[in-house]
């Protein structure tokens, strides 16, 4: 074990961890861009800089292994020259158009930017100019606002695998784009939004419905209604609607999403949902009250029995119904009508 | 599964057959993915090539149907180099001396033949599964949707078995499932001969156990599966079902075959939306969706997970609990749930494996079961030291060739399965406009060779013909499949189903054989 010291409190470590892992254990928090637990530490955003003794530079939390007896500063007036000046020169390359930027309230760089004080760049450059990427059905990539933080590139390359994503050009133009920049539509991504869901700005951002803020929207956590693996997620919820879904880091999915999950969640507003029960009535099916609908089906059971016993009654159930949904079908197929005619899709 | 799915990314040698992860369960896709680049082996058998064979050290472009023959071969090959587990086969399991018997005759060259494949990539797959420290068996529908398929199964759990790879970290049978509850519904007791937990219909001290916590009469004979229903209401056996949630319209195998019984049952359908099963019901409840209520969902790996109510169900729609509760109400069955924690607390209380879970244990994180007490971690990992059922059983099975084949007039091979961005029957999918830019329309994939022995070009329209129906959909021409195999998902009205088998059954589980239908295709005039 590790033993050292971050702005005077004592923790202990394993060996290996980071000093930015070491100062998470104690609740101290430092900042960062391109840091992500699931990726290679890469240090290429320098944000996370530290003060330790006895070093002759300030060094980057989020790469450097903590030693024992290191003493380390989070917020020590060196950091903080140093985190505005890197600030500074992001904003120097960076659009001031929080007052309509959809990130606005999610955006690592606006936080920095409040906690330390930084209302605009004290640089006068050249800036980038980009068209934005709208190829892709459900997001689009906005390079004018990318920070180069390289986030979205290892996302796709080393967790979600897909590779879709790079670093094109060198210096003053490196930007992200695609192979041989054939735009995101003609690239091999899969839509899974999962660099959409790192980007710590507005460069990656899903493509709206409808409009909403982050500080409107109320979060619930669920598990995602498509295939078997059961991810967690937080539906973001504005008038009674669902906004957007996130990810969330549960224990099967490591805060990955696909295309269904993240994206496709407009069934459940959709007009076509059914509202009111309906029951055929010469032939056609017909709006009908709750209570008509259920005589209808009761009376047909107790028919049923009647003359053919319960054994000719038959149902099935849902895969994609709760587990207590599909607990009192069985219960009252078994229960009450008094048959183990019950199945369900999961041969299908 | 037998193993978590943190689990399976630890093995030496990942197998995976009969499953498209990366489309099907993308985000298992993308973890295996990197266990791969890490270094891991892979081993994929499958019909087509799908994205996970570009990263497998052998890749089995194996002919539909034909896994039993695979895994025959390759315990053969395990066998004959010796790269059995000696020590497990000793202690843990019985019917070794039969299955021995039966492989024998399944040479890597007499194998290669039968599933169309190299034998010497059939000799390396079986060194790569069976000289590995942990090797793990990931499978899916391409596996069980055979009329063999229960068999095929078995002869997962024989190479398992005899490489000792039952029962310890990084090893297992791993079936991903489907749905997102699937899991639950059959622990629920969704199934013909069992209540919740597995336990049987047919034992008399569990029917009286379920008779003592329901407080009724319970009948001991088994029920109609799916496919059996569907028979049963042509054969006025059955008069009136009732729907929940499924669209056997479109996802039951033999589409004509279906419709007819549903329009001679008396249909009730309890559903989102008015699928193409719900258009012809006799009443249709609307229901709430799963954001709309509370309650749980059981993943793959046997996780029991909290759902949570975001938003309200439009208009009179009801949590689906609430409907049946409601109707056992008015059948005289008098017991209230005030809400789906109540029916729950009712579920522990009948069920062992979910003993220990509560919802208060699960607002932190999910618990895989068996879970048998409050204090109990749960299970992640089955079978550890020996089977559940005690010695592992070895049931020794000899390939047959499906009956769907053989047909002159139906020469070509169909298979059938999903796509990434469509959902089963679309229903929930097909709502979202971005997704059916990407995949609007049903498909067939066709080899170059035969597309081109049939004057058929990518885009063109061709007729797609079984001795159940007749499709008409765009060709999209790949050497993904072979040249006497195509493919065909599910999801469309105009899919895989209407030229599917709906008669013929695997005798044990009554899975339709869906992978495997005997077609031909024409260029449409």
């Amino acid at each position: 074990m590790i033993n050292l010291k971050i702005n005077g409190f004592e923790v202990q470590v394993e060996q290996g961890a980071t000093i930015l892992q070491a100062a998470e254990k104690i609740g101290i928090k430092i900042p960062t861009f391109c840091y992500d637990d699931r990726f290679k530490p890469h240090g290429s955003c320098r944000i996370c800089v530290v003060e330790v003794e006895g070093a002759r530079s300030l060094m980057t939390a989020c790469c450097i292994p903590a030693s024992d007896g290191m003493v380390v500063q989070t917020e020590s007036e060196a950091v903080v020259e140093a985190r505005k000046e890197i600030l500074d020169l992001i904003l120097a390359n960076h659009p001031l158009d929080c007052l309509t930027c959809e990130q606005a309230g999610r955006c690592t760089l606006q936080d920095l930017c409040y906690q330390y004080d930084m209302e605009e760049t004290s640089y006068d450059g050249k800036r980038k100019s980009y068209e934005k990427d709208v190829s892709n059905e459900f997001y689009t990539a906005d390079q004018t606002k990318c920070i180069l933080c390289g986030k979205c590139v290892y996302m796709c390359s080393q967790v979600q695998n897909t590779d879709a994503l790079c670093f094109v050009d060198r210096g003053f133009e490196t930007h992200i784009g695609t192979p041989f920049e054939q735009g995101i539509a003609e690239s091999t991504c899969v839509s899974c939004g999962n660099c959409v869901s790192v980007c710590p700005v507005g460069a990656l951002m899903p493509k709206r419905r409808e409009k909403y803020r982050y500080w409107e929207v109320d979060k619930v956590q669920t598990t995602c209604s498509y295939c078997g693996v059961g991810c967690q997620m937080e539906l973001l919820v504005k008038d009674n609607k669902i906004m957007e879904v996130l990810p969330v880091k549960g224990h099967c999915n490591e805060g990955l999403l696909c295309v269904k999950g993240r994206f496709s969640f407009d069934f459940v507003s959709h007009p076509d949902r059914l509202k009111k029960p309906l029951i055929r009535k010469n032939g056609e099916l017909q709006e009908a009250t709750w209570d008509e609908a259920y005589d209808v089906i009761v009376n047909k059971i107790k028919e049923v029995k009647d003359h053919d016993g319960p054994d000719a009654v038959a149902a099935f159930s849902s895969a994609r119904g709760l587990t207590e949904d599909n607990y009192l079908m069985t219960k009252m197929m078994r229960a009450v009508i008094g048959t183990n005619n019950v199945d369900h899709c999961a041969r299908l | 599964m037998t193993n978590s799915i943190a689990d399976i990314q630890t093995a030496d040698t990942m197998f995976i057959t009969g499953s498209n992860t990366t489309e099907n369960h993308p985000v298992i896709g993308a973890q295996l993915k990197r266990a791969v680049k890490a270094g891991k082996k892979l081993i994929v058998a499958d019909p087509r090539e799908i994205e996970m064979a570009e990263y497998a050290d052998v890749f089995l472009k194996i002919k539909p149907g034909t896994s039993v023959a695979l895994h025959n071969a390759m315990m053969n090959v395990i066998l004959e180099e010796g790269l059995e587990d000696k020590a497990y086969i000793q202690n843990t399991t019985e019917g070794f001396d039969e299955l021995k018997k039966v492989v024998e005759k399944y040479t890597p060259e007499y194998v290669a033949d039968i599933c169309e494949v190299d034998a010497e990539d059939i000799r390396k797959a079986a060194r790569l599964y069976g000289e590995a420290g942990t090797a793990t068996i990931i499978y899916c529908m391409g596996i069980t949707q055979h009329v063999t398929g229960t068999e095929s199964v078995m002869t997962l759990s024989n190479l398992a078995m005899l490489t000792g790879n039952l029962g310890k970290a990084g090893g297992g049978v791993n079936p991903l499932r489907g749905q997102n509850n699937v899991q639950g519904a059959c622990d629920m007791g969704a199934l013909p001969n069992v209540f919740t937990g597995y336990q049987p219909v047919t034992n008399e001290a569990i029917v009286k156990k379920f008779e003592d916590a329901w407080g009724v009469k319970l009948s001991d004979k088994p029920g109609l599966t799916i496919t059996d229903t569907v028979k049963a209401i042509e054969e006025d056996r059955v008069k009136m079902l009732y729907v929940f949630g499924e669209n056997p319209m479109i996802s039951d195998p033999d589409t004509k075959h279906v419709e007819k019984a549903l329009k001679k049952a008396f249909v009730v359908v309890q559903d989102l939306f008015l699928t193409e099963t719900a258009e012809l019901a006799d009443v249709v409840l609307p229901a709430a969706a799963y954001a709309e209520k509370d309650g749980t969902f059981v993943n793959t790996e046997r996780r029991v997970q909290r759902v949570r109510k975001a938003v309200d169900a439009p208009g009179e729609a009801k949590p689906d609990w609430v409907i049946f509760m409601e109707i056992m109400n008015r059948l005289g069955y008098e017991k209230q749930y005030k809400d789906a924690e109540e029916v729950f607390e009712e579920i522990r209380q009948v069920t062992p494996q979910y003993a220990g879970i509560s919802y208060e244990r699960l607002e932190t994180k999910g618990i895989a079961w068996p879970c048998p007490t409050e204090e109990h971690p749960g299970t992640p990992i089955l079978h550890i030291g020996k089977p559940a059922r005690g010695a592992g059983l070895f049931k020794a099975i000899e390939f047959v060739e499906s009956e769907e084949l053989g047909d002159p007039e139906y020469p070509l091979v169909l298979t059938t399965g999903r796509i990434l961005y469509q959902y089963h029957t679309r229903s929930m999918t097909g709502k979202t406009e971005g997704i059916n830019k990407i995949a609007p329309e049903s498909y067939i994939e066709m080899n170059p060779e035969l597309a081109k022995k049939k004057g058929i070009k990518d885009g063109d329209v061709v007729k797609v013909k079984s001795r159940r129906g007749e499709v008409q959909i765009k060709a999209k021409v790949t050497d993904r499949v072979e040249e006497n195999v195509l493919f065909i998902p599910f999801h469309w009205s105009e899919g895989a189903n209407v030229l599917t088998n709906g008669e013929v059954f695997d005798q044990f589980s009554k899975i339709p054989g869906l992978k495997v239908t005997g077609i031909n295709v024409e260029k449409l005039a």
